[in-house]
């Protein structure tokens, strides 16, 4: 595929790497904010082509992961309603609930749609117009201009039968979060390329200079990834602190105008929790009140559940860079793909499906016991 | 909406957020929607960088290999 292809060039990638070494000359600690780029990490073995100084730790950025527990606990008990038609991305039907997870629901009788896009639950709706249909708007400000958009159509229809339990989560407010925690070993950012493609990175200077933090926007491929490794490395070795649009074809400063805006028309933030993380102040958005009748919390009861996380999970560890995967004692025994204790075992995005994937365990407890 | 070519696979995407996509243009899609529209021109630009990198390499005799030592 044309601009893909390109940017998977294995001379260029190696020339690349070549590059990084070639500049470097003390050890720095880089985040990727974003679970794709994780998973784009390992598939390709970036980790393994750059040089030992550097060390790649794996950010929060996977809206899976971080949906908090009691999003899901709602979603499980919104599907099992009878007149119900819960709709959702594919990689919410394995994560964990406190109990069981919405693949289980489904076994027992729920009606649970797997759905690519939002406008597909909105399409739903309009063809079961006896049915209350359900979506699960989770993720970041990538997924938040569709999410959106189904709410402002939904509503534009007068359709009185579509709502969203929301769960939206915001990148900036968890780089605070990490940046200004007492553990934090980030000494470099890589932006996820398009959470900035729709929000810009006018949001991001500040936060680099108040932590003395180099940030580069960050695409997915092999390419993209060392130049934004390059980019930050030259700043931190230059003494430097600033942003870098490592991505600019695809990403602007300014992002998606006409997408912030329906954004802003239709979330306004909030205050939320991430899973294994806790809260995070303004880290999120939900519905205006405006869009009340469209919010699935509001529309039916779901406020009294109990939540419970497995006691064996690390993922909040893992989430914010302290820990990797195969650091954890459940990590491929008694946490996998098939029987996962947390989200990040589940999720496309997430880093223990990453290393389990591609098998990246013996990897690490190298590194680690080296 | 309008239809985005993915590699060969044809698939219906909503155009809402780029109104200025052309027909042959270059879009990155998200859960069905193009949020980005993607510059042809950075895009040359960046590999041209990259290409340069090789070739001043390549001029200097410098191999694959060689800076690791």
């Amino acid at each position: 595929m044309k601009y893909v292809a390109e940017f998977r060039d294995a001379e260029l990638v190696k020339r690349s790497a070549q590059q990084i070494r070639a500049e470097v000359t003390r050890p720095w600690t880089l985040m990727e904010m974003c679970g794709g780029q994780t998973h784009a990490i390992l598939r390709y073995g970036i980790d393994e082509l750059l040089p030992p100084e550097i060390e790649l730790v794996h950010g929060p950025g996977c809206p899976v992961c971080v949906t908090p527990l009691e999003q899901i606990d709602k979603a499980l008990a919104l599907a099992a309603l009878p007149n119900v038609i819960f709709t959702s991305y594919g990689d919410m039907l394995r994560v964990p609930g406190s109990g069981r997870d919405l693949f289980s629901v489904r076994a027992s009788g729920g009606d649970v749609r797997v759905v690519y896009s939002p406008l597909d639950a909105v399409k739903i709706a309009q063809e079961n117009p006896e049915k209350e249909i359900v979506f699960f708007a989770i993720g970041f400000e990538t997924t938040a201009p569709a999410n959106a958009m189904s709410v402002y159509q939904a509503a534009r229809l007068g359709m009185k039968n579509y709502s969203v339990l929301v769960s939206h989560v915001c990148v900036p407010p968890a780089m605070h979060a990490i940046l200004g925690g007492e553990h934090n070993r980030v000494q470099g950012f890589l932006a996820a390329g398009h959470v900035c493609a729709v929000m810009g990175y006018w949001e991001y200077p500040p936060i680099a200079e108040q932590y003395r933090t180099p940030i580069a926007v960050t695409g997915f491929e092999p390419l993209d990834l060392l130049r934004g490794v390059l980019d930050v490395v030259r700043l931190l070795e230059a003494s430097e602190v600033g942003v870098v649009n490592s991505y600019a074809r695809a990403v602007t400063f300014d992002g998606n105008r006409p997408a912030q805006d329906l954004i802003n028309k239709v979330f306004q933030t909030c205050d939320r929790k991430w899973r294994g993380i806790g809260n995070i102040p303004i880290s999120g958005w939900a519905l205006r009140p405006e869009y009340a009748q469209y919010d699935a919390e509001s529309r039916f009861d779901v406020s009294a559940i109990h939540s419970e996380e497995s006691p064996l999970c690390v993922a909040g560890k893992i989430l914010q860079g302290q820990l990797k995967p195969p650091q954890c004692p459940a990590f491929g025994t008694l946490c996998t793909p098939e029987h996962p204790l947390g989200a990040t075992m589940v999720s496309s995005e997430g880093a223990c499906a990453a290393y389990y994937h591609y098998n990246k365990a013996d990897l690490v407890s190298e590194v680690s016991h080296g | 909406m309008g239809k985005v070519d993915f590699g060969g696979i044809s698939r219906e995407a909503c155009l809402e957020y780029v109104p200025e996509a052309k027909v042959g243009e270059y879009v990155v899609v998200h859960v069905g929607f193009a949020i980005s529209l993607l510059s042809e021109e950075e895009a040359a630009a960046t590999l041209a960088v990259l290409r340069e990198v090789s070739d001043i390499e390549a001029e200097l005799g410098v191999r694959p290999g060689e800076l690791q030592a």
